[in-house]
């Protein structure tokens, strides 16, 4: 049982969240066609190594965030929310005005 | 090599069983063959079985990157049974079990297929009634199944909770009597002795790091061991086909997922067939040793570790005191991890690819140990042919593309929750 | 024969003023407070314990500790029995009761035992090559399975249930000490001097670990004495959590242990106030795993007999239980440590025959000591045979290179292969044990976690090492965790030791007539075994252990593994490293099921949801139905005696006739508020919702990605930016996370707010001609059609409470849904009874409902298992053609719109009488030899009153292209065929004229 960081709570044991799969397929536009679609809905890179995924905080706060996660040795190497850079991602110091 | 019999068995005993060769030999790739498996799990080694013994394909090389049966082969909860609604996946399970109940004279190894069976456990009304949909389609595929109600479902598994005390009282269940467990490691040492005897070369330790592709079409592989040729190549390396067919280039509709299964220590005879809870998902049965083998859901993330966590251990320990309140004085021995093909409806893919010459074998979720000789039948016929049996032609890749779903729990295309 | 003959005076640790009874095999015996179930019965003498998996060999107690292969028993009796249980690691408690297992009749004569008289014809794998034919059926083999199966098996489970409470709980910490011999202990207290928080584990009862078992001196003292000295000041820190009785199973990710603490194992009974066991789950900063070692046996003719021991246990019966294993003793090590058993059995007036080691000429000052004592050392030497049948008799010993057997006689025979650290844990982590050919054992690889090794697990066995490196990974550890190592810390005064090197000897020769050399004692794997496997093939560690099974008994080869794949790797030619271990799978013990599953059993397997109106529902229906965690009415009978059938039947036609009553609650209520609100809807939805007027309700429908239908229910607007959700009541939590999902990252420039509030409202609907009538009566609004027409919707106030009223239909009647604050739930369901008593408004259950919902051709659960499309449904018309929607770019898919797909239709069957059951199939002809092609199937069925016949809702290859069609509905599992009608499925009231009433 591995622990994620959520960027809004804290680091939580994994059992507060839900998976939510891989985070590198993009929804597309509703007016995407339908091979576009066809991709995100069905083909997987599917790594063994470093795969960034969706994770629900469904016992927490409720958002989607995202988690860099080795799926070989199970190692978390970064985290994000539903949006925006990874932890292990320079963020751009523009808008950063909050 | 000599034939396995009671009588060779008892002869050795004379001699101190020195007279027993290796099951399997040991051999040197050659330059090329006229077909390559990739993968040494009983998958593998039953299509090179079925592709010597049935298209009289016998120059064929089986490439284990470890040891034979190393994988979800050995991994598993050893559970056979044909108990499917979808006729897609019906008739080729029911060709599997057929093939299993020949398997061991088949083979001349013993497989220890027990058709002790398969029940599925009801808590509800509407439950037996999705049971019922199932099971009389299977019937009406010709595939035996038995509605059972309570009382019925007491006298075949007198061990379940039917107290008051349970949450999800048993309602009843669907059986199928011809179902059961084999003994998974001996399916795949079985297969890998028949194809041997068959010329079949069986190369382990050799690992598959790249594909030689001309023109769409394949011609080789690139192995730890070097190149080894040839224009037919089977892959059934379930647990890692996104990672082999992405030597070839290919993206496929599938994520590696980890189960876990356990074993608890060797008891007197405690249950008999394989049950599984309804009001969650456990399943559990004895091997011929003593040990309950059970096992649950998916840990439910992408995994390629072979080991599970606790939260689902935990789960499965609710999940079995549910079931068997008796269970709680038994000891887990054992517990490990496989890694799964989670295709996007549940069902596998075994057929052709966009390559030439590169066929595919995977996708099998949970399904993978009973479909084993099955998996290898309609294989060999696909490499052979270079076209699919009417048995497996619904379970191609392309259907994803077409819509053309083999969904049996109507989950959609969310592998973890197949 | 005395009591306790075999009690030393003057050794152990065991209370001696706490005479506790017991028995074994229905023998009533007397041991101390302190005494496991093994020292015991060696203190009464009691050598013959257990019979052996396969040949049912005699076996007796063979190690003092977790590792035990033989010495298994049945503890306790009835619902508590536990079957298996290594009684070597069970405490002796009053009034324990004990039985030998796998015999029969009894373990002196058991009559499997003539598994050894045809041992030769059985060896390793033997069933794979026998038993297959001859016919192609597995017929005959499962005749020879049933009796396999019965002679398989240890021990018996109760099949009763388990009568105990488990629990579970969580702790974390900064520093996680596994294991509390010296190693352990001085880690503990050195982290914890820094002001981590610690917690200390171990598996016995008392700290201590090997420093109870040894006579040893610390600072001069009994080691014994700085142990206990040493666990009181741990005990009295305030940052250290000492957990004894606790076996750390487990090594998960992120640095979580699982372990189980024996809270009332040590009990008759636990006490009331406690549970049986604990599950702990400890998330760890740091870890130091001072989990020691395993002794090593070896590996001769005939090493199983009751009398031969592990060296190291022999001292551990001596020195921790007080406890004379033999009075004759021959010792038999490739190593130093076995001297010291010499040297104990001595001072505890044994005598010892012979010491035989197998290395060629070692010298150490431990060697000088014993032979200084006069013992006989023959170097060189093997132990290749040995005698007696119940117990030891005697042992054959002969020179390694040259010479002839000599017979020596004794009682008991202790033997050291050397000590293989304990690596379970670390293996578990994923580090590769390392084989270190100069201690002959794995060492721990690089660690792959916050973890290291320490004393013996990291193969530093003396006790000076035990203690320095215990000290220093203590440190390491708590600095890791963010420590400071604030002093210097001294090491205690110890002796140092300089042991001659460990010799590996893997396997003794023989001796003469080839006796069976055991490497896997509980599963009766021989060297022959590990040869025949080699022989075929079965060369690889993995292959070896599955096809003979070693390693594979309840101890998972703790003292046998090792042995099994270094004797594999001389036959391979190959060195150990290369050969490698098999994969070191949790847990390190066996762990009871029922501490897995926790307190979450029997009815508190799952909560159980209710709705406000709950306790009304238990009181009145005649059965209450599992949706999901709620549970919810299924009908009410009228009278005792009525029937489900008479009574869902009368529910619905009197609430056709007058009106009728439902709680409603279950389904998924989703508020959504916000500017973008609307286009969020009409994004989620296939049809549209962004012109939805304010105070009006409307369907929808709800697709998959992948085009399939996913979820519908009826949307209402209650004011420009607020909408009201609902949900079926099974897809209410993953609409809702669904929902979040593509407000967070798909959208998330998209106002929107949305809350589930599924459970703060109480949702009660009323339907029927009359139901106008009863709602007008306690709500204040002007509920007339033309006021309030259907799929009106609004804030209302009902008999004082704020509430809203809807005007939607499930039943196809006139009806309304009032949803109220869950707290008004019951009041307001009451209010709604007594308005409806004067029309004699019936309560209707999920039957009824259902009912209705089928003479209306409504889809509900059984038509939207997520296999169907909108077209499939008779909804395609649902799917706009003027927005884009989630599921629209693949609904449209060749699968989705090519023939044939199956299709919602109506059927009632021919002879207006017979039911059409749920799950049948649907064919052509009544013909149902197999393979028969099937058409479709029923998904749901009832009785419609109006049309006084059995009806039923089916999906169907054609539709209603096929209407009017007979079709035989099939239930083979049932035995019927049953002619039907192919029809509209709306049965009742097709063009919707009673909605708008």
């Amino acid at each position: 049982m591995f622990r994620l960081t959520c960027p809004h709570c804290g680091p939580r044991d994994q059992v507060e969240f839900n998976y939510g799969g891989d985070a590198t397929v993009a929804v597309p536009d509703l007016n995407a066609d339908e091979q576009t679609w066809f991709d995100a809905v069905y083909i997987r890179e599917n790594p063994r190594g470093p795969h960034t995924e969706f994770w629900q905080h469904v016992a927490g706060c409720r958002q989607w965030i995202r988690i860099k996660r080795n799926t070989q040795t199970h190692e978390i190497l970064a985290y994000g929310a539903a949006t925006g850079p990874m932890s292990d991602e320079a963020t751009t110091s523009e808008g950063s005005d909050k | 090599m000599s034939r396995y019999s009671v009588f060779s068995v008892l002869k050795g005993g004379l001699t101190g069983q020195k007279h027993w060769t290796r099951a399997w030999r040991d051999p040197k790739p050659q330059e090329s063959y006229d077909a390559i498996v990739i993968g040494g799990g009983g998958h593998g080694l039953a299509t090179a079985y079925y592709l010597a013994k049935l298209h009289g394909i016998t120059r064929v090389a089986v490439l284990e990157k470890g040891y034979i049966g190393g994988g979800n082969t050995g991994r598993n909860t050893t559970i056979v049974r044909s108990n499917y609604m979808l006729e897609a996946n019906s008739f080729f399970y029911e060709k599997s079990l057929q093939l299993w109940e020949g398997l061991s004279v088949d083979l001349n190894y013993n497989v220890m297929f027990s058709q002790r069976g398969v029940l599925n456990l009801a808590h509800s009304d509407a439950q037996l009634d999705a049971y019922a949909r199932r099971g009389n389609a299977m019937r009406l595929n010709g595939v035996d199944a038995e509605l059972l109600n309570r009382d019925q479902v007491r006298k075949y598994a007198p061990n379940l909770d039917f107290s008051d005390n349970a949450r999800f009282p048993i309602a009843g269940g669907l059986l199928q009597a011809r179902g059961g467990t084999a003994r998974h490691d001996a399916v795949a040492w079985g297969f890998a002795r028949g194809a041997d005897r068959l010329g079949v070369d069986i190369i382990q330790n050799c690992e598959v790091i790249g594909f030689e592709i001309e023109n769409g079409a394949v011609k080789g592989v690139q192995t730890s061991r070097g190149l080894i040729k040839s224009e037919k190549i089977g892959m059934a390396v379930a647990g890692h086909t996104s990672q082999v067919a992405a030597l070839a280039g290919l993206k496929l509709p599938i994520e590696s997922h980890v189960l876990q299964a356990f074993v608890s220590e060797p008891l007197k005879p405690f249950i008999d067939g394989v049950v599984t809870f309804g009001a969650g998902h456990f399943y559990i049965s004895q091997s011929d040793k003593g040990g309950l083998v059970f096992g649950g859901d998916l840990d439910g993330y992408n995994s390629y570790a072979q080991r599970g966590n606790l939260p689902l251990i935990e789960h499965l320990g609710e999940e079995g005191m549910a079931l068997i309140p008796a269970i709680g004085r038994i000891r887990m021995l054992r517990h490990w991890g496989g890694v799964m093909d989670m295709s996007m409806d549940g069902s596998p893919i075994i057929g052709k690819t966009p390559i030439k010459g590169l066929y595919l074998n995977g996708g099998w979720c949970y399904g993978g140990f009973k479909a084993t000789p099955g998996s290898g039948w309609v294989f060999a016929h696909t490499i052979a042919k270079d076209e699919p049996h009417w048995i497996n032609r619904d379970l191609n890749l392309e259907r994803f593309r077409t819509g053309r779903m083999v969904d049996e729990r109507g989950a959609g295309p969310i592998p973890n929750a197949h | 024969m005395s009591a306790q003959p075999n009690r030393l005076g003057g050794f152990g640790h065991i209370n001696r003023s706490k005479p506790i009874k017991f028995s074994f095999d229905g023998k009533s015996y007397t041991g101390f407070e302190g005494d496991t179930l093994a020292s015991a019965l060696m203190a009464n003498d009691v050598k013959l314990v257990a019979r052996s998996f396969k040949y049912h060999r005699p076996r007796g107690i063979f190690s003092a500790g977790a590792e035990e292969p033989n010495a298994l028993v049945a503890l306790r009796e009835g619902a508590r029995q536990e079957p298996n249980t290594r009684a070597t690691v069970a405490e002796l408690y009053d009034g324990l009761v004990a039985h030998s297992q796998n015999r029969w009749p009894n373990l002196k004569y058991d009559t499997q035992a003539v598994n050894q008289l045809i041992a030769r014809f059985i060896p390793a794998g033997f069933y794979y090559k026998t038993f297959m034919g001859p016919f192609s059926s597995t017929k005959l083999w499962m005749i020879f399975e049933g009796f396999i199966r019965k002679a398989a098996g240890m021990g018996t489970a109760s099949g009763l249930t388990d009568p105990d409470r488990y629990e579970r709980s969580q702790a974390h910490c900064d520093v996680m000490v596994i294991g509390a011999g010296p190693a352990g202990l001085s880690a503990a207290l050195t982290a914890a001097e820094t002001g981590a928080r610690v917690v200390l584990v171990d598996e016995n009862p008392v700290l201590g670990g090997r420093l109870r078992q040894e006579r040893m001196e610390i600072d001069g003292k009994p080691a014994y004495d700085w142990a206990m000295a040493t666990a009181a000041a741990l005990q009295a820190m305030p940052n250290v959590r000492i957990l004894t009785r606790t076996t750390a199973f487990g090594y998960y990710d992120d640095n979580l242990i699982g372990c189980i603490e024996k809270v009332a194992d040590h009990f008759p009974v636990p006490p009331d106030n406690l549970p049986r066991q604990r599950w702990w789950k400890i998330r760890a900063k740091q870890v130091v795993l001072a989990t020691g070692a395993l002794e090593q046996p070896l590996v001769f003719g005939n090493n199983d007999r009751p009398g031969i021991m592990l060296a190291g246990a022999v001292r551990a019966y001596i020195n921790d239980f007080g406890v004379l294993p033999g009075r004759r003793a021959v010792i038999f090590t490739n190593n130093d440590d076995a001297y010291r058993t010499a040297l104990d059995l001595l001072a505890a007036g044994a005598s010892v025959q012979a010491i035989v080691d197998a290395r060629s000429a070692p010298e150490s000052d431990l060697i000088q000591a014993v032979r200084a004592k006069g013992v006989e050392i023959l170097m060189g030497h093997a132990v290749t045979n040995t005698h007696g049948h119940f117990a030891l008799q005697s042992v054959e010993v002969m020179p390694l290179v040259g010479g002839s057997p000599r017979e020596i006689s004794c009682d008991l025979l202790a033997i050291s292969g050397g000590w293989q650290p304990a690596l379970h844990l670390s293996s578990q982590t994923g580090a590769k044990a390392v084989w270190n050919p100069e201690s002959c054992c794995f060492l721990p690889g690089p660690p792959k976690r916050a973890e290291r090794s320490a004393g013996a697990s990291a193969g530093q066995f003396s006790l000076y090492a035990c203690l320095s490196e215990g000290h220093v990974r203590g440190v390491e550890a708590a600095v890791a965790a963010g420590f400071k190592s604030k002093k210097s810390w001294t090491i205690p005064t110890v002796a140092i030791e300089k042991p001659a090197r460990t010799e590996a000897l893997w396997e003794a020769p023989d001796s003469g007539g080839h006796p069976k050399k055991f490497v896997d004692h509980q599963d009766d794997v021989s060297s022959d075994d590990v040869r025949l496997a080699h022989r075929e093939g079965f060369v690889s560690v993995e292959h070896l252990k599955r096809y003979t099974t070693l390693g594979m008994g309840t101890d998972q080869g703790k003292t046998s593994n090792i042995t099994g794949l270094a004797i594999m790797a001389s036959l391979r030619g190959e060195p150990i490293q290369a050969v490698g271990t098999t994969t070191f799978r949790p847990p390190y013990t066996p762990i009871a099921i029922g501490a897995m599953g926790g307190s979450e059993v029997g009815q508190h397997y799952r909560p159980r949801r209710r709705t406000p109106m709950q306790d009304w529902h238990l009181e009145r229906a005649g059965e209450m139905l599992p949706a999901g965690m709620w549970e919810r009415p299924r009908h009410y009978p009228a009278h005792k005696g009525e029937t489900l059938r008479e009574a869902y039947i009368r529910e619905t036609a009197q609430t056709r006739r007058s009106a009728g009553i439902c709680d409603v609650t279950t389904l998924g209520k989703i508020d959504v508020q916000g500017p973008d609100a609307a286009e969020f809807l009409n994004r989620l939805y296939a049809n549209g919702f962004a012109k939805l007027p304010v105070g009006k309700a409307r369907y929808g429908l709800m697709l998959r990605e992948d085009g399939y239908v996913y979820d519908d229910g009826t949307t209402s607007r209650l004011a420009e930016n607020h909408f009201v959700m609902t949900t079926t009541t099974a897809n209410a939590v993953p609409v809702m996370a669904k929902m979040e999902y593509y407000l967070q990252v798909v959208w998330p420039d998209l106002k929107v707010k949305i809350v589930s509030v599924t459970e703060q409202y109480a949702a009660i609907a009323v339907a029927g001609p009359n139901s106008r009538k009863i709602m007008q009566k306690i709500v204040d609004l002007d509920i007339s059609n033309e006021a309030f027409p259907f799929m009106g919707c609004a804030p209302c106030m009902t008999a004082g409470v704020p509430s809203r009223l809807f005007r939607i239909s499930f039943s196809g009647e006139l009806a309304f849904e009032i949803n109220v604050p869950s707290d008004y739930g019951q009041y307001i369901w009451d209010a709604l009874l007594e308005a409806g008593k004067e029309f004699d408004m019936v309560p209707y259950g999920l039957e009824a409902l259902g009912n209705m919902r089928i003479e209306k051709g409504h889809v509900a659960g059984s038509e939207l298992d997520g296999r169907t499309t909108a077209e499939d449904l008779g909804l395609g018309k649902m799917l706009s053609k003027q927005k884009d929607f989630i599921g629209k770019a693949l609904a449209y898919r060749e699968g989705f719109v090519a023939d044939p797909r199956k299709k919602l239709v109506g059927l009632v069957p021919v002879d207006g009488k017979s039911s059409l059951p749920n799950g049948s199939q649907i064919i052509e002809k009544a013909d149902t030899r197999p393979p028969v092609k099937m058409l479709g199937h029923v998904t749901a069925n009832g009785f419609s009153p109006e049309l006084n016949s059995p009806m039923a809702l089916a999906l169907l290859e054609g539709g209603l292209t096929r209407e009017g069609d007979i079709v035989i509905v099939a239930s083979p599992l049932k035995g019927l065929s049953i002619p039907a009608k192919v029809t509209n499925p709306v049965f009742v009231d097709p063009e919707g004229k009673r909605l708008h009433a």
